[in-house]
């Protein structure tokens, strides 16, 4: 009981954070200000993917290096239907592309769940270092793959002229987008949140702590964690495909190794295995691009010139403190402040 | 396709199989010694062929050039074990890909910082430049096949070291048992140290060995170290041999079938755009360890590996 009230207090800073990207994005409308609505449109995105990441990292234990690949097979969804729609030329045997989300999504779903499901049950033969080597790889034979493939740009990527329709609404609109990508980050958390507290959720849980455990009360930890890397697969893909929207273009960088490592680092700087780590990690993510990317490289009379030019340098080194010092996250700290605070209180 | 072509192509595989195992040598060294898996591993590679390419351009000596790749990347590669790596070891992998991965960004945006956007050219010597004809009258470019010498060099003295002498016998003690080396006093700090500092050196040569055929560019590691992975998955983490064995495979594989699935596929699936024979190549050392690990998990060479830390 104690530790249930415990989870559920914990929450209340990551859904203060959650909640808060909607109130900057409604700010920002009514300011006139559509730049920051994007910002929060990518960081929603963005948390999106790392949902589904947090999934099979932060609960099944799968450390995987290779969600780039679904992330990128959600963006190569929309960009091969929108790209038929866009020029009328009939994708397969007659079948026309699309330039309707909800196709695109369901696309995007069924191809980042088909591939995380080959992916997968290769990769879950083995463990530990193997895996993060070989999902790696996996993600890495899609992006030369994604290259060699001409037919849909290549190396150069695919733009897509204009944003995609949803039935009924202005998608062209920078709220609306933002609202649409904020709803169903909203329906990925309160998926996890039920999917947590499921039977599945527990035995899962079990199966990253012990896996001979839950073998000898008779569930299957390979199939377990099969079905939570395929989930979490199917979440970045459904991102993958909204990211590539944002953008109108979609190309092979979204399936790099460095994409693969952001992911996992909006899910760590959050707090892994957080319900609302990865919303956190991403919202702070897109700050730190943000003001560290826009630091006066003319600062000292040049002698730090390509400070903000070269953030990366930054957000590097911040990682490596937060890895090395820091355990838990963004969120284990406010954590740990609370509970200084609350220790303090005599009552 | 003439033999000789073949012959050709065999050697260009047997070349970048042999760089690809003084990447990967470091790699499962690493890995089996200290349960380290790091993938700032690429950015002492780019260390390497930076430092050579400066100190070329800047005393005109290639031999000088790789012999600052082997120093800086070795003292690059101390530095990193001694400020960050030495509090991983008793880490899990995912806090080690985090800070090595933090580190990639620190190397590779710091390098463009200095060094700026572009590719920077390190030229081989004259010495070592121009065709040379084999036996069976296949003429091959010297510097390549000094590079397959090199590089059987150094597995051999790699293989010496670590067979044969007294530091190759702790090192593997602590690939075996890391506490009980520390409890007959050795100084197993020292030795993490120094097995980084090796494999580091080795990372380091390799890139500028390769800078030289390519260019010397930010981001030129990474794409040899995801390669090194796929190879020591072939091979097994931790050994030498598998890493040795999984080099030559995945170069050959990789080479062979650049070389040869475009004239097999391409008539088979003509398409105006896409050369689907160039693509399915990329991708074949991919299958490869797909396959490889569908059969034996392990690798080639490896143990079964119990969970380290």
């Amino acid at each position: 009981m104690i530790v249930a009230r415990r989870r559920a207090g914990s929450h209340l800073p990551g859904l203060t954070i959650f909640l808060g990207l909607a109130v900057v994005a409604l700010y920002a409308h009514f300011a006139e200000e559509p730049f920051i609505i994007t910002l929060a449109t990518r960081a929603a995105i963005l948390a999106l993917a790392g949902v589904g990441l947090n999934l099979a990292l932060g609960w099944g234990g799968l450390v995987s290096l290779g969600h780039a690949a679904f992330f990128g097979i959600g963006g190569y969804s929309m960009g091969v239907l929108a790209s038929h729609a866009q020029d009328g030329v009939p994708l397969l045997a007659g079948l026309p592309g699309s330039n309707q989300m909800p196709i695109i999504w369901l696309t995007a779903l069924i191809f980042s769940g088909l591939a995380a499901l080959v992916i997968g049950a290769v990769s879950l033969r083995t463990s530990g270092v193997y895996f993060i080597m070989i999902t790696l790889a996996f993600a890495q034979m899609l992006y030369q793959f994604a290259i060699g493939w001409r037919r849909y740009g290549g190396e150069d990527g695919l733009t897509i002229y204009v944003r995609n329709d949803f039935p009924g609404l202005d998608t062209l609109q920078p709220l609306t987008f933002f609202l649409i990508s904020f709803a169903l980050l909203g329906i990925a958390l309160a998926l996890c949140a039920r999917l947590r507290a499921s039977p599945f959720g527990l035995a899962l849980d079990a199966a990253r702590q012990s896996p001979g455990r839950v073998r000898a009360v008779g569930l299957d930890p390979y199939r377990l964690k099969l079905t939570a890397f395929v989930l979490s697969g199917m979440i970045t893909g459904l991102a993958g495909a909204l990211f590539a929207d944002l953008n109108r273009f979609v190309s092979p960088s979204m399936l790099s190794w460095q994409t693969s490592g952001e992911i996992m680092v909006f899910v760590i700087l959050g707090g892994v295995g957080r319900l609302f780590g990865p919303v956190v990690g991403a919202v702070g993510f897109v700050l730190l691009e943000h003001l560290l990317g826009g630091l006066p490289s003319r600062l000292f009379g040049g002698l730090f010139s390509g400070l903000g030019d070269h953030w990366h340098v930054w957000l590097g080194l911040l990682l490596l403190l937060v890895v090395l010092f820091a355990g838990g996250g963004l969120l284990g700290g406010i954590e740990r402040i609370y509970r200084r605070l609350s220790h303090r209180d005599p009552t | 396709m003439t033999t000789a072509l073949l012959a050709e192509q065999v050697l260009n595989g047997l070349q970048l199989g042999v760089m690809l195992f003084l990447v990967a040598a470091g790699l499962t060294l690493v890995f089996g010694v200290m349960g380290l898996i790091n993938l700032a591993h690429g950015s002492l590679y780019m260390i390497g062929a930076f430092a050579a390419a400066w100190t070329k351009a800047a005393s005109g000596s290639f031999m000088l050039g790789l012999l600052a790749s082997m120093l800086a990347a070795a003292v690059a590669g101390i530095v990193i074990e001694l400020l960050v790596m030495r509090r991983l070891y008793a880490r899990d992998h995912l806090e080690q890909v985090l800070a090595t991965f933090a580190l990639i960004l620190v190397f590779s945006e710091g390098t463009r910082w200095i060094f700026g956007d572009f590719p920077l050219y390190l030229d081989k010597p004259d010495w070592l430049s121009g065709p040379v004809m084999l036996p069976g009258g296949l003429q091959y470019p010297l510097y390549r096949l000094t590079l397959i010498g090199v590089g059987i060099a150094v597995a051999l003295g790699l293989y010496l070291l670590v067979e044969r002498t007294r530091t190759g016998m702790r090192i593997r003690a602590g690939q075996s048992d890391r506490d009980m080396v520390a409890v007959l006093g050795i100084d197993i700090d020292k030795l993490f140290t120094l097995v980084f500092a090796l494999g580091a050196a080795l990372a380091g040569l390799a890139g500028a060995l390769v800078g030289t055929l390519q260019s010397v560019q930010v981001g030129m590691g990474e794409p040899m170290l995801i390669l090194a992975f796929v190879v020591i998955v072939i091979g097994g983490i931790g050994s030498i041999k598998g890493a040795f064995a999984g080099s030559l495979l995945v170069g050959l594989t990789d080479t062979l079938g650049r070389a040869l699935l475009p004239g097999l596929i391409d008539p088979l699936i003509p398409s105006s755009s896409t050369s689907y024979g160039t693509t399915l190549a990329s991708m074949l050392v991919y299958i490869l360890m797909a396959m490889v690990l569908i059969v034996r998990p392990n690798g080639l060479f490896g143990r079964a590996l119990e969970q380290r830390r």
